[in-house]
């Protein structure tokens, strides 16, 4: 499992962000983003996996946690994205502060 | 020589078309593979067009539809008598509810795609890569063309979990670019179906229950999309 820290998200621009999670993700881990992504990069990010599909790599499992919509902020910030290769993560369970992930054993 | 009075009906023909025409609105039908978004399609276009017409073919194999398919021109008119469905409320007559739209019927968004998921439903090895891979083009195709349309009809299987993030990820770019969206929890006539989860999960978005097979409903959806999306 990787964790990224908020500030290690803040020095990367959108599309480095997203190569360097699908990246890790290609690689067998469970990528956990601080802060999150946006649903423009969620999006963005479904369509550059889209491209990397193959029959080694089926693609990914994505879950975020969202934070309270605030009063003044229609646009509803992320706090926690999890993304992981499909194939080795049957459910990303949710639940408001905890994470448990299902890794099957092969 | 043109004449001046034949100039002028030029001219006039013109700017009637011009005063008449109104613009389609151009609605993606978006949802998760297999949610019932061609049998929704189908049901508009034989409803408000041509019995006999197909958008196109719905199965129950997941991503039937690997190309985004545009049926251009499709005038919801709930005033008109309706070729299915005679609307039953009788509050529908009175709305005058007009709407010209492009119903825009796209393959199932999906974050993974795998060949071996098709061979279950009896493909061939061969059969089951190309259409993973036609697939994979086809969800790449779908959100290129959320760039393009005026609003979405999300649909969902109100037998299925509806918090998955692809449904949370497309309401969220809609809300971004501010656009309208109505959610449709579909497959009601389903004894397991619990429309109310849908409600639930997306308080903010109107959410009407239909049965695009069945009909359940449906007159509700129209008489919705004629107010959101105009
Ligand atoms: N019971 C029931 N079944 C439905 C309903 N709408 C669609 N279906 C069935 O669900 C299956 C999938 O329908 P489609 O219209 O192909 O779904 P789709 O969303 O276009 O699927 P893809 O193109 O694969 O993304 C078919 O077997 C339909 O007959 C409904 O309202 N009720
Ligand atoms: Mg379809």
């Amino acid at each position: 499992m990787r964790l990224i820290s908020k500030g290690k998200m803040e020095s990367m621009g959108s599309m480095e962000k997203l190569r360097f999670v699908l990246d890790g993700v290609k690689s067998g881990n469970i990528v956990v983003l601080e802060g999150g992504l946006t649903s423009e990069e969620q999006m963005k990010l479904i369509e550059l996996t889209m491209i990397e599909v193959s029959e080694d790599f089926p693609g990914i499992e994505i879950s975020g946690y969202p934070s309270k919509r605030g009063f003044f902020n229609t646009r509803r910030k992320t706090r926690l994205t999890v993304i992981g290769p499909a194939n080795t993560i049957k459910t990303i369970e949710k639940s408001k502060d905890l994470i448990s992930t299902l890794i099957s054993s092969n | 020589m043109i004449t001046r009075k034949r100039l002028k009906g030029v001219f006039s023909r013109l700017l009637m078309s011009l005063l008449l025409k109104k613009q389609s609105v151009k609605i993606g039908i978006y949802g998760p593979p297999n949610a019932g978004k061609t049998t929704l399609a189908n049901r508009i276009v034989h409803t408000f067009v041509d019995e006999d017409e197909d958008v196109g073919t719905s199965t129950e194999v997941p991503h039937e539809t690997r190309r985004v398919i545009r049926r251009e021109g499709v005038n919801i008119d709930l005033t008109a008598n309706l070729l299915q469905n005679p609307v039953s409320n009788p509050k529908t007559k009175r709305s005058k509810a007009k709407l010209k739209l492009d119903v825009i019927d796209t393959p199932g968004l999906a974050t993974k795609i795998d060949f071996r998921d098709f061979m279950a439903y009896g493909l061939e090895e061969e059969e089951a890569k190309r259409r993973a891979k036609e697939a994979t083009e086809g969800v790449i195709e779908a959100i290129k063309w959320l760039d393009d349309i005026d609003g979405v009809l999300l649909l969902m299987d109100s037998t299925e979990d509806p918090y998955t993030q692809t449904n949370v990820v497309i309401i969220g770019n809609m809300e971004a670019r501010g656009m309208p969206i109505i959610i449709a929890a579909n497959k009601v006539d389903l004894p397991d179906s619990t429309p109310q989860r849908i409600k639930t999960a997306f308080p903010q978005h109107r959410v009407v229950p239909i049965s695009a097979l069945k009909g359940d409903n449906i007159d509700q959806l129209f008489e919705a999309m004629a107010k959101a999306f105009r």
